[in-house]
């Protein structure tokens, strides 16, 4: 199977920061790459929401709810008991986990994309939902209840973070105009997709590099986990896909979900309620490790597993 | 001759995360204006490339009188030094117009 040139535009960001080559993207250029792309996935999502009745989707909806939530509490005792973390950083690490990342749902889109594999196209709706429940477990995880006094700043910072912003804004607006309606600004955010993408990745691989060196200071239980809480999510989102009945592309695309560990809006958050948990440990393992062991080698993997899945059940 | 007053300079760097909060602070805390930069750098937390989101800094400055650098500087202490990156340091600067700071 041929590989995607949007990784190997990754593999280049990645080889180059190893390498210690000068090559960076500017500030600016990577914030407009990263808000194309939350608002194509808004925007493609909102279009099909536009076609399907809202209340339809509510069990999924909650579904996903209970997936994160139950993601965040699966990692908080693996990390504290065994990682031997401190709450605080237990309780963030797992909020990262029981997120999503909005970069490899894109590499996935746009793997399942190039070989045909058809997944219900509300997937960017669940995609923003799952981005909420883990952060506020883990603030509840990290300080033992939620303090009333700083519910309204918590509040901001997870329902306002730029990530939640755009992918919500995106759906709005894609379910207001329609299908036709977004034909006017398709060739920024649909044509070009791939081609953002890979600039995108091509940054990531400089920014995942980076994480190398924190890596090595913190030692292995890091990389082993950043390896094996995907495959212990992947499952559990197979069967989320599984008991909402949907496709096989769908599962797998629930797999990546619960799979994905963030980047953007949880360690925001994190930094805001949680202060004394570590950034560094939480973005060591879901950029150094996790978010390269999904793209690279998950997303296949979580497919194929869907389909032997299919196999399985479906006889 | 050109009549100077004295005021106090305040720099600040810190994490771009806490922007909000910290200005929310500064100007709660008496101080007229501030003005923010981002920046790059490395301290004992590490390089902070300003590659990205988390992991960028912002350099705020402060021109105000003593007593206020005084207590912008104390709440900082106790609020933020434990938990995020900051460092923070106060010069002496020369200002024409002293009604401003």
């Amino acid at each position: 199977m041929n590989i995607d040139p949007v990784l190997l535009f990754f593999l280049l960001g990645l080889t180059a920061g190893v390498l210690r080559s000068e090559l960076r993207l500017p500030a600016a250029v990577y914030e407009l790459v990263s808000i194309l792309l939350l608002l194509a996935i808004g925007l493609k999502g909102g279009i099909e929401l536009a076609q399907q009745p809202f209340l339809q989707l509510l069990p999924q909806i909650v579904a996903v709810i209970a997936m994160g939530a139950l993601l965040t509490l699966i990692a908080f005792p693996l990390l504290l008991y065994w990682g031997r973390f401190s709450r605080a950083d237990a309780a963030s690490i797992a909020a990262h986990y029981g997120s999503v990342s909005v970069a490899t749902y894109a590499v996935a889109a746009a793997y399942f994309l190039t070989r045909d594999i058809p997944f219900e196209s509300h997937m960017p709706l669940l995609l923003a939902v799952l981005e909420i429940p883990a952060i506020l477990v883990g603030i509840v995880l990290a300080r033992g209840r939620l303090r009333s006094m700083r519910l309204g700043a918590v509040a901001h910072e997870v329902f306002l973070g730029k990530s939640i912003v755009l992918l919500g804004g995106g759906l709005l607006i894609g379910w207001a105009v329609g299908p036709e309606g977004v034909s006017a600004i398709e060739p920024l955010f649909f044509d070009l997709f791939h081609g953002i993408l890979a600039l995108f990745l091509l940054e990531m691989g400089l920014i995942t590099a980076a994480q190398f060196g924190s890596l090595r200071r913190h030692g292995l239980f890091l990389i082993l986990f950043g390896v094996a809480m995907p495959m212990v999510a992947a499952p559990i989102g197979l069967a989320v896909g599984w008991l909402l009945g949907l496709s096989v592309g769908g599962c797998a695309m629930m797999a990546v979900l619960a799979a994905s560990a963030s980047y953007i809006a949880v360690p925001a958050a994190m930094r805001i309620s949680v202060p004394k948990a570590n950034p560094t440990l939480s973005l060591a393992a879901a950029l150094g490790v996790t978010f390269p062991f999904n793209v690279l080698i998950g997303i296949p993997l979580y497919y194929e597993l869907a389909v032997w899945a299919e196999a399985l059940w479906g006889a | 001759m050109t009549d100077y007053a004295k005021r106090r300079l305040l720099t600040i760097v810190s994490e771009t995360a806490i922007e909000s909060r910290l200005v929310a602070d500064i100007e709660r805390l008496g101080a007229h204006g501030y003005t923010v930069t981002d920046a790059r750098g490395k301290g004992h937390r590490g390089v902070r490339s300003s590659a990205w989101e988390a992991n960028s800094n912002i350099r705020i400055e402060v021109v105000c009188d003593e007593a206020t650098a005084d207590t912008i500087a104390e709440h900082l202490r106790t609020h933020y030094y434990a938990d995020f990156a900051m460092i923070l340091f106060i010069s002496e600067v020369a200002v024409l117009r002293s009604e401003k700071f």
